[in-house]
């Protein structure tokens, strides 16, 4: 079946974009939710956010090998960019999304020439950095983000003119998923086309990479810039359901804690970060009312437990045992699973 | 009078502070293939590198097609018509065969179709990850992954280094159609002489990081004095595996 590389990569694209039964499975799910689980709209909420938020730094850790220590920064500025608007300009929520997007994108563009300059130890101290100095000046310019006290009287109108947004976070739910869930499938599409492969190419060996014809720093500044627009639309829409905003959106623990999601569901297959922010939040809200001094002290237990044990060998077992309920040969270990 | 494909002149290049080549000038023409032999740690893998931009340069010109490339980054070195096939191979291990040729094709003749068609190995393993792949397979993949830049050049540093007897025989039988029969210029680094003469029209040696012995690779064949002289193999040896 030849082709031109054209050609050859629209089929390339069409055979890998297929979508599996897991999948439809999770997003049916997800949807049902709104219907299946009324009075968990306001955790479902947060947990949808957060996985926007993981899938995020997803893009860059998991297809292009930047480790980030600082993508709150995005988050927390299109956080405080949605709710200044909010407050300011026009309460339509879909307005101050689509702003707060851009507005992120831009400032990852800004930043992404910092990154592009070290690797590794230098990146995670460039992004910290990043994210430092946008947490202070939030912190000092009260006069127009609320300082200390957080960002207050945030309005939002009706979602399309439409929908209220409710006490008991349905409307915030649904607007949150439908958001996640279309910005999801943007990203799905990308990181299986030709520029997905060379920025899998590019995390694998970036000097290869270029020898090869790939132009290495454009494609980090591109997907940088991406990534930096998804986080920002995250913290928008954290902004918007909750009609506030603090600090604690830009705090170093936020970079953290997704870096750890990210730990737990795993990298470069998108869904790592919705696995990952579905188990943390939900391990944060069981652990947390069963005891909640000592909450952190059980997660960090349950992390390190995950990385000695290694996720990959616990994917084999459940897949091992799955095959037997089938009755189906053994899957053999796998090295790779397009991704980490 | 046409421009030679490639031209170095008085090239030095080398890593930090330290000159690896030193002072190199060559030509190569267009269809022509070019062995570069050695004994280890002579500057032969440093000479494709800074070819293709990935050492400093510390003086000299590249240049590719009449144009000058010595400043030219590496990418568009090799969007420009290089193709290169490094020693290690550096197959993107989390990339399938077909994702990992994908990921960098050119328009041109060498297709994936194409590269399926030179090494029929590679499209039984199309779905396998690059790190599932043996070693010649990868170093198949690897030369496929050039071809598919399609390149007026192609450099390759050490193609058989590290494979079985079978494997390499069936490695240079797909380099002598891909020089002699597709037309397509080349540059091999070679240890082993008596490899790669037989694949190449000429051949020079490098000692210390610079040229001691250039002619054409029949004639090194059938006097293979300069190969026991730079690198201490047999003649008799060199000649024999070349010819046969």
């Amino acid at each position: 079946m030849p082709g031109t590389p054209t050609e050859i990569a629209t089929r390339h694209l069409a055979e890998t974009s297929r979508w599996k039964p897991l999948e439809f499975a999770f997003w049916l799910v997800a949807f049902g939710a709104i219907w299946l689980l009324p009075s968990h709209h306001l955790i479902l909420n947060e947990i949808i956010i957060t996985a926007l938020f993981a899938m995020s730094l997803d893009l860059i850790l998991g297809y292009a090998g930047i480790a980030s220590l600082g993508h709150a920064a995005f988050f927390g500025f299109g956080a405080y960019f949605a709710g200044i608007f909010a407050i300011r300009v026009i309460g339509d929520p879909l307005t101050g999304l689509i702003l707060a997007t851009l507005a992120s994108g831009a400032l990852g563009f800004i930043t992404s020439f910092l990154v592009l300059r070290g690797v590794d130890l230098a990146r995670l101290m460039v992004t910290l950095g990043v994210a430092l100095v946008l947490g202070e000046i939030a912190n000092k310019m009260t006069w127009l983000t609320g300082g200390a006290d957080g960002l207050q009287g945030v309005m939002m109108g009706p979602v399309l003119g439409l929908f209220e947004f409710d006490l008991y976070g349905r409307t915030a739910y649904v607007y949150s998923l439908v958001v996640t869930f279309l910005l999801f499938l943007l990203a799905r599409r990308i990181v299986v086309s030709p520029f997905g492969l060379s920025l899998r190419t590019i995390r694998d060996n970036p000097l290869r990479a270029r020898a090869i014809g790939i132009p290495v720093n454009r494609r980090l500044i591109a997907v940088y810039t991406l990534a930096a627009a998804y986080a920002g639309a995250a913290g928008a829409l954290l902004a918007q359901t909750t009609q506030f905003v603090s600090l604690d959106v830009i705090a170093l623990h936020r970079s953290a804690d997704v870096l750890l999601m990210l730990v737990i569901g795993g990298t470069g297959y998108l869904y790592g970060g919705f696995a990952g922010a579905i188990v943390f939040k939900v391990l944060q809200d069981v652990i947390s009312n069963w005891t909640p001094q000592y909450w952190t002290f059980w997660i960090g237990l349950i992390l390190v437990i995950l990385v000695l044990i290694g996720r990959e060998r616990m994917n084999h077992r459940v897949a091992v045992l799955w095959a037997r309920l089938r009755g189906k040969p053994e899957p053999r270990p796998r090295t790779i699973v397009g991704g980490h | 009078m046409a421009e030679p494909l490639l031209q170095l002149a008085q090239l030095s290049a080398g890593y930090g502070l330290a000159r690896v080549i030193n002072d190199v000038s060559l030509t190569l023409e267009a269809g022509r293939s070019l062995a570069v032999l050695g004994r280890n740690g002579t500057g032969k893998t440093t000479l494709l590198n800074t070819i293709i931009g990935a050492t400093r340069h510390l003086g000299g010109t590249i240049r590719f097609e009449g144009r000058d490339i010595t400043k030219l980054r590496s990418d568009l070195r090799a969007r420009g018509g290089i193709g290169w096939v490094p020693q290690e191979r550096n197959i993107f291990k989390s990339l399938t065969v077909e994702e990992n040729l994908t990921a960098v094709a050119l328009p041109g003749p060498w297709d994936v179709e194409a590269v399926y068609r030179m090494f029929p190995r590679l499209k039984e393993r199309r779905g396998n990850m690059g790190n599932q792949l043996s070693g010649g397979e990868q170093q198949m993949l690897a030369v496929a992954r050039a071809l598919v830049l399609n390149p007026r050049l192609i450099l390759l540093d050490e193609p058989t280094e590290g494979l079985a007897p079978i494997i390499i025989e069936e490695l240079l039988a797909a380099l002598k159609r891909i020089t002699r029969d597709e037309g397509l210029s080349a540059i091999i680094v070679e240890q082993h002489a008596q490899k790669i003469l037989g694949v190449t029209d000429a051949a020079i040696i490098l000692d210390r990081g610079a040229i001691v012995h250039q002619s054409s690779s029949a004639s090194l064949i059938a006097d293979p004095a300069p190969l026991e002289t730079h690198l201490g193999v047999t003649g008799r040896k060199a000649g024999a595996r070349a010819h046969s």
